[in-house]
């Protein structure tokens, strides 16, 4: 449990990606099994513990400590988990027993009822120091929240076994905890287990974004153009009886959308956009779709409210025979004649764009037809499907930015190779009436400026600072001073949770306009129009269909 | 000593000690400890910043905390000085006043004032944990103890310091090519983390921020051996190596841009604060090391019991959990709510 907990408080504290991976890829290296495949299920959220509840964890605390004590130091730290850990005393009398192994925690929850739960979880932190009682608390309530997804874990093992993460991912849903026949082959012990399960994902093939000078040396026949839709890319897989819906990164997500699972009566292996409302209803903005991703469950009322319905790309098999050598026209030809057959509430066939030459799609990508696209995809007739992302065969050429000019209001300072430098930004547009102007926050952004530049905002950020919050600065911004940003972002949407009701998909910095004055920024009402423009678009588009 | 018998003493406890906007001071022997602002006559347990302060007319202290002073603030950073033996006893206007060691830093002292038979213990700040920096902490027999309070909740429990190091060595080992930049502060900790680095077998050069140059070499000739010692940086330049990643300064310098000239730096602090993630998520610490200079919750509850007070005194820090806890095992307990002691600093 110790190597446990000591690799969780690494990565909860360690910001860059490379620095997890190797604390990852290390521990892989040399912790015992089965505990390292237990680690490993739980980073990628595999372990669950239905009998142990965050009330219960509260209630024995506070029958070891005085309830007025553990209400002053919960204040104080300010998470649950850890105030538990921190304030769990040591056993009166003897020794509990030496701390157990990973192996043994899990196992002694996992037998655990709803009656003997509290019992069970008293005795084992009654063994474990401070920081391992944390990691238990963790695994227990489930959710580590420690920033690391399923995929970088992934990825560390692919490291730790020097293959590819794909490998992993198409072995990955045949494999159980605590993942012994993996780690055998990932360290040449044995040869790679067989994806003897049904229903297996399979690694997705991506498309590299359209660079300058790319589509000179292309010709438009050798092409197929699509539209990008703005979902998330999916996979639906259906074999022996087993229906299976994947995200991207070969995630189960089948559970959240039954309405999409439930339709899938085919034998076959299918890509495409998962979208929300209908093939004939509409298609939904990216933040209706948000409502049903990251769930568990879902309420019948919101599959109602938001149907979600699968928009096809791509066909990766058929029947016994694996179609991914075949070429792209071929594919689609297949996928055309299968998606016919398919529920049509459900599924409908992503349509190629006619075009002749790269100017005349450039047009279409300027002004596509309908909100929820974000570009364009070109693919190589000929092209085979192959995982990851190789160079060529496949581009994905998006739609321009939308761009506002907004004024800096906070700076946070930034971490790894930017630590102590201030460069994260959260920026405001102006409301109320013309003469009395104010800010209002509307998004942050911390990249698209070179180091350069943000040499030049942080000695602006240190120079006009008007008050601190710990590691942020307020910056001074008025109609008479600030530092413009102009903001580029792929969307907008409505929110109750910030004040100006407003929230940007994928902010970034575009320029500094250190030459313009504040007032001369965005307003509020600015962004809101081109919400309801939007809306407008899609209620067009929708009746013209 | 036996604890005096309280029950027949003419003397009350705010006679003998009370508090003043300038800090701790005595009615009975016209002095103060620890002042914030200069006074006529000054007693001083130790020598951070915020409890040694220039500009007094007297000050009463170890001969270590004196010669801290002295490096920090220059020679005539008060009137007249006089320095006090550990256990030596001396009258100041009919108050006895005596320095017993507090474990603290190098020169740390707690104040024992004692007059008709009433003793007060004011410990300044303290530790029970071993430090080999510093004399170790001697519990006095006292009616009154003041005790600080930083670390003052069940949620603060510091692991053995030799633990601590360790992860630090393993890091260092794991990630051969990040220079470890160990935040600690100057007086003290610097010196403990180092002396604790040496004990765990790390014999190579330490690099160092200027700022903790003259506390070193002071340290040294007090007989703490900290092994070989560079400057940080020369002639404006940093070098990153296997052999010499480790950086030890001061936190102030890590948040601004004096650390951006080492290789890929991985930020490591020394304090009893790192116990908690948030605190070091904060500050945006990769390796927190919970080291600390100040008495942990089993530590304070203990030293209470220990001097056989029948009242404490809660001063700098979360005193509302000290008195609460001696409420419940009935001992009189108030907070003095001192002002100007950094009750976040360590």
């Amino acid at each position: 449990m110790r190597r446990f907990s000591e690799l969780l408080d690494r990565l909860v504290l360690t910001p860059s990606r490379n620095g997890k991976l190797k604390l990852m890829a290390d521990y892989f290296a040399t912790a015992p099994d089965p505990d390292r495949g237990l680690a490993l299920a739980a980073l990628t959220g595999g372990l669950d513990f239905p009998a142990v509840k965050p009330a219960m964890l509260r209630a024995l605390a506070t029958e070891r400590l005085d309830p007025v004590l553990f209400a002053y130091s919960y204040d104080y730290v300010g998470d649950l988990a850890e105030t538990v850990s921190l304030v769990w005393p040591a056993p009166p009398g003897a020794q509990a027993g030496p701390p157990p192994a990973l192996s043994e925690v899990v196992e002694r929850m996992r037998r655990a009822s709803r009656a003997d739960a509290p019992a069970t979880v008293a005795g084992l932190l009654d063994r474990l120091d401070a920081s391992a009682r944390f990691a238990l608390i963790k695994l227990a309530t489930g959710g580590l929240r420690i920033g690391v997804s399923a995929r970088l874990a992934k990825q560390a093992l692919a490291h730790f076994g020097a293959v590819a993460v794909t490998e992993i991912e198409e072995l990955w849903h045949g494999l159980e905890p605590p993942y012994d026949a993996l780690f055998a082959w990932l360290e040449g012990r044995a040869a790679k287990p067989e994806s003897a399960a049904p229903a297996l994902f399979r690694p997705v093939m991506l498309a590299n974004p359209v660079a300058e000078g790319d589509l000179e040396k292309l010709s438009p026949a050798d092409y197929r153009a699509e539209w990008k839709w703005d979902g998330i890319r999916v996979q639906a897989v259906c074999e022996d009886g087993v229906a299976r819906l994947y995200s991207r990164t070969g995630d189960d997500i089948s559970a959240a959308f039954p309405d999409v699972a439930g339709a899938m009566d085919f034998d076959a292996v299918i890509d495409g956009e998962l979208l929300v409302g209908g093939p004939d209803s509409g298609t939904g903005t990216f933040s209706e779709l948000q409502q049903r991703l990251n769930r568990k469950t879902v309420s019948r009322k919101l599959v109602e409210r938001h149907p979600a319905f699968v928009r096809c790309y791509d066909l990766l098999r058929e029947g016994a025979s694996d179609t991914r050598a075949l070429p792209f026209a071929e594919r689609r030809a297949r996928l055309a004649a299968l998606v016919g057959t398919l529920d049509p509430r459900r599924f409908d066939l992503s349509p190629l764009i006619a075009f002749d030459d790269w100017a005349a799609l450039e047009a279409l990508r300027r002004q596509p037809p309908h909100p929820v696209i974000e570009g364009i995809m070109l693919k190589r007739a000929d092209s085979a499907y192959v995982p990851g992302r190789p160079k060529g065969p496949w581009f994905k050429w998006k739609r321009d930015p939308f761009t506002v000019d907004a004024v800096l209001m906070y700076a946070q300072r930034g971490h790894g190779r930017r630590s102590s430098f201030y460069s994260d930004y959260t920026f405001g547009v102006w409301t109320g009436p013309q003469t009395a102007p104010e800010l209002v926050p509307v998004g942050k952004a911390y990249f698209g400026f070179t180091d350069e530049e943000l040499r030049r905002i942080d000695k602006y950020v240190r120079d006009n600072t008007v008050e601190r919050y710990g590691p942020v600065r307020a910056v001074r911004a008025g109609p008479g001073h600030g530092l413009v940003l102009e903001v580029a972002f792929e969307g907008l949407a409505r929110s109750t949770r910030h004040k100006s009701g407003v929230a940007m998909r994928f902010p970034r910095i575009a320029r500094l306009r250190w030459d313009k004055p504040a007032i001369e920024a965005d307003r509020l009402d600015t962004l809101t129009a081109m919400i309801e423009a939007r809306e407008r678009q899609a209620r067009t588009a929708e009746t013209d269909a | 000593m036996p604890p005096p018998k309280t029950y027949l003493c003419l003397m009350q406890p705010h006679d003998l000690l009370c508090p003043r906007p300038e800090g701790l001071y005595s009615p009975a022997g016209d002095f103060f400890v620890d002042p914030v602002r200069p006074v006529a006559r000054a007693l001083v347990t130790h020598g951070h910043a915020d409890h040694a302060r220039a500009g007094h007319g007297a000050v009463l202290a170890t001969r270590q905390t004196l010669d801290i002073m002295a490096l920090r603030y220059g020679e005539g950073f008060a009137g007249t000085v006089q320095a006090a033996g550990y256990g030596e006893r001396i009258d100041l206007g009919g108050v006895r006043v005596s320095f017993h060691p507090a474990g603290h830093v190098l020169g740390s002292a707690q104040i024992a004032v004692e007059a008709n038979g009433l003793r007060i213990v004011a410990s300044g700040d303290y530790k029970r944990a071993a430090d080999p920096t510093c004399a170790a902490f001697e519990p006095v027999a006292c009616d009154v103890f003041i005790t600080e309070a930083t670390f003052a909740l069940p949620v603060f429990v510091h692991p053995p310091a030799a633990d601590e190091t360790a992860r630090l060595i393993a890091s260092l080992a794991q990630f051969p090519e990040r220079t470890h930049i160990v935040g600690a502060y100057a007086l003290g900790k610097a010196q403990r983390v180092i002396r604790l680095m040496r004990e765990a077998g790390h014999d190579a050069p330490i690099r160092i921020h200027g700022a903790l140059e003259k506390l070193c070499a002071y340290y040294e000739t007090q007989g703490v051996t900290l092994g070989p010692l560079v400057p940080a940086t020369l002639d404006g330049k940093a070098r990153a190596t296997a052999e010499d990643g480790v950086v030890v300064g001061p936190p102030a310098a890590f948040a601004d841009r004096w650390s951006r000239r080492f290789a890929d730096p991985l930020t490591v602090f020394a304090s009893g604060w790192m116990r908690v993630r948030q605190r070091a998520r904060q500050r945006g610490v990769e390796l927190p090391l919970i080291v600390s200079d100040h008495a942990d919750w089993p530590e304070l509850t203990a030293t209470i019991r220990e001097t056989g007070a029948a009242e404490v005194w809660v001063t700098h820090g979360r005193e509302e959990a000290l008195v609460r806890w001696c409420e419940l095992n009935g001992i009189r307990a108030r907070p003095l709510h001192l002002v100007g002691y950094e009750d976040e600093a360590e």
